[in-house]
């Protein structure tokens, strides 16, 4: 047998542990990008036995057409109110919480379950009580509004509010997840900095939490930010199982327009198309994500 | 010379205790005073409370009811930290990490509201203070723990504080740099005439740097004095023990002798009884088998240059531990006389 440097040994090592993954990652994803990206070219149908490349018309009418725009303004729309408001609700609720474990231990427990419950239950059957809150004439939300003399509203049938209604329960739904991201971040801020920076005669909570708490937690929050955004950017199960889109297309999304015009028109090269702009939106903002905020949260 | 005494915060910690809330008492009633401008070094083993009589000192921990801290003339006890105008310089040095080495020093002057101007000539003499000039625009991950000692000591006296806090500032550095940023600190504090409270667990850096070193053991003061009192009149076996190397004889009196095991040692005064007297190692020396007081067989033997240290046994019940000069060679099985300097023996 030829004897291998031991470089070379610890080289296929290497390999060979790196290979099975990268392949399937490969097999999975990659090539399945691929095609996709061949498809939204075409105006292929499933089913279909043949197909015609139509160029950039797939993507055309995506942005061209009232719906098609309809569903990416409607996605940008529902990110931009659920990232700010999930976040910030979700880091004051944290920072509660946290200083209340220190008074009030088992209150803080309890309190940080329960926030973490819409994050453990399934959203499909959290849309069923969504359903009945929000009914229109026996829902709770309306009665309370109207015991406390204020109209009812008709939450997921009114064009103007409903996309607000489900970016409310995304935020809703959403809080937890990063609340429990920003404890942990917390936990992790040395108490000797917050000492420190009291010495130094910072005698207010808010410069404590400018000089010590945000800064420490930059890495966190930009975790939390990505995390957010991806999320909320494939909002699709309070939309199909609330709203299917309507009424009139005003809470179609990204990836509600996707799962019709794949899996109920059978428009495979349209819904490939819509899969593409949504990867290509996706993409640019985690990268931008990652590539201005990443130097500036870290101090090394 | 300048006597610094006098100028500076006095300290008046009286009756202190601190039972923390999973009940843990980790301080005992204690009393104390600190004079202006004095070096206080609180001494002791880990665990026996040094850190928190400094917190409560600070106000970062409040002494359980009845207890008091003074400043001056001015109860400071229900003042919290940010009031009390102390600079503190903690053991990990919690230094800003999103800040440089300026920003850092500026940040008490900063948001005590002096003028851009005061604050960069303040933040210049700091710098020069601590000869860190070249750091300034280095951010704090890019410092060794030297210098990052120096930047936390340099924010700690910025704002010019009535009082300074260090908390085992040097326990995370190595030997060579810790004997050089005592000299530094040692001159510091003479300097600034500024009131000081230093703990370690370190006896050489309590002898070299305080004015007065008070021994801990178990929330408890165990002495206070001088290094000199500290060493050389131990109040009890355990300062006597905790403070440099204590060699204990014990044997029965009998009309001022003491008889020991390997020899006997005149006594002036002592009733008789049993007994166990103390003496330091460099109170002893090695003399001829025969005409000394105890007899013993070397059993270790450490040339430590300038001298030698000798492990003997069979002098007394526990072994005893000589100091001589390093010229005079010895081995070990060796049998050696030992007399003691009797005006240098301890008895509790
Ligand atoms: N926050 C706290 N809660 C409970 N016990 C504590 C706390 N801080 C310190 N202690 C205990 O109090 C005792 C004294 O601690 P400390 O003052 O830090 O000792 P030292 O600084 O002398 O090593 C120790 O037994 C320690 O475990
Ligand atoms: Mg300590």
């Amino acid at each position: 047998m030829i004897g291998l440097s031991r470089r070379a040994r610890d080289g296929l090592t290497d390999l060979w542990l790196v290979g099975p993954a990268s392949l399937a990652l490969l097999v999975l994803i990659f090539v399945p990008v691929v095609a996709v990206a061949i498809l939204s070219f075409t105006d292929y149908q499933f089913g279909a036995r043949t197909f015609n490349f139509i160029g950039l018309e797939n993507y055309k009418t995506l942005l061209t057409d009232p719906i098609g725009r309809r569903a990416i303004t409607n996605t940008l729309l529902y990110v931009a109110i659920v990232i700010p408001f999930s976040m910030i609700f979700a880091l004051l609720v944290a920072i509660g919480l946290h200083g209340m474990a220190s008074w009030a231990a088992p209150l803080s427990r309890i309190l940080r379950a329960a926030y973490f419950l819409p994050v453990a239950a399934t959203l499909v059957a959290m849309a069923i009580a969504w359903q009945m809150l929000l009914h229109p004439s026996i829902g709770l939300v309306n009665t309370f509004l109207n015991a406390i003399g204020l109209p009812g509203q008709a939450w997921l049938s009114d064009r103007g509010l409903v996309l607000y209604t489900l970016a409310a329960i995304g935020i809703w739904q959403t809080i937890g997840y990063n609340m429990v991201l920003f404890l942990a971040g917390l936990a992790a801020i040395p108490g000797h900095l917050y000492e420190a920076a009291a010495c130094d005669g910072a005698d207010r909570q808010w410069e404590r939490f400018w000089t010590v708490t945000w800064p420490m937690l930059g890495p966190t929050t930009l975790f939390v930010l990505v995390v957010t955004a991806t999320n909320s950017f494939r909002v699709f199960e309070t939309v199909a199982t609330l709203t299917k889109g309507g009424p009139a297309f005003a809470s179609d999304t990204l990836v509600y327009a996707l799962y019709r015009e794949g899996f109920v028109y059978f428009k495979a090269g349209y819904a490939s198309a819509i899969t593409i702009v949504f990867f290509v939106f996706v993409l640019v903002l985690t990268l931008t994500q990652f590539g201005l905020l990443e130097r500036r949260v870290h101090y090394r | 010379m300048v006597d610094s005494r006098g100028r500076g915060t006095s300290i008046r910690i009286r009756e202190c205790a601190k039972t923390f809330p999973d009940g843990t008492r980790a301080l005992e009633p204690m009393s104390l005073e600190i004079h202006g401008g004095e070096t206080v070094v609180f001494l002791g083993p880990s665990g026996c409370g040094k850190t928190t009589t400094l917190r409560i000192i600070a106000g970062l921990e409040s002494p359980d009811s009845g207890g008091q801290v003074w400043f001056d003339d001015e109860d400071v006890t229900a003042l919290p930290i940010e009031h009390r105008n102390v600079g503190m310089v903690f053991q990990s040095y919690a230094l800003f990490p999103n800040m440089n080495v300026e920003e850092n020093i500026a940040y008490g002057l900063k948001i005590r509201k002096f003028s851009r101007g005061e604050v960069s000539s303040r933040v210049e003499e700091m710098l020069d203070m601590m000869q860190i000039h070249e750091l300034r625009h280095r951010t704090i991950n890019q410092l060794s723990g030297g210098q990052r000692q120096r930047v936390a000591l340099a924010r700690a006296i910025a704002v010019q504080p009535k009082v300074l806090l260090l908390d085992e500032p040097l326990t995370a550095l190595d030997a060579l740099l810790r004997e050089r940023l005592r000299v530094d600190i040692d001159r510091l504090l003479r300097d600034l005439g500024i009131t000081a409270v230093y703990v370690t667990h370190d006896q050489a850096e309590a002898m070299s740097l305080g004015d007065r070193i008070v021994v801990m053991s178990h929330g408890r003061v165990a002495q206070v004095g001088t290094p000199r009192q500290i060493y050389f009149e131990p109040r009890d076996p355990f300062v006597a023990d905790f403070i440099g190397t204590m060699n204990r004889l014990s044997g029965v009196v009998e009309n001022g002798v003491l008889t020991a095991r390997g020899g006997s040692v005149e006594l002036d005064e002592h009733p008789d009884g049993p007994i166990e007297i103390l003496f330091r190692p460099e109170s002893a020396t090695i003399g001829n088998t025969g005409n000394s007081m105890l007899q013993g067989r070397v059993s270790g033997v450490f040339f430590l240059g300038d001298r030698t240290r000798l492990i003997i046994e069979e002098a007394g019940e526990e072994p005893v531990i000589v100091e001589t000069a390093g010229s005079r060679e010895f081995e070990t099985g060796q049998r050696v006389g030992v007399d003691i300097d009797r005006d240098a023996i301890l008895v509790l």
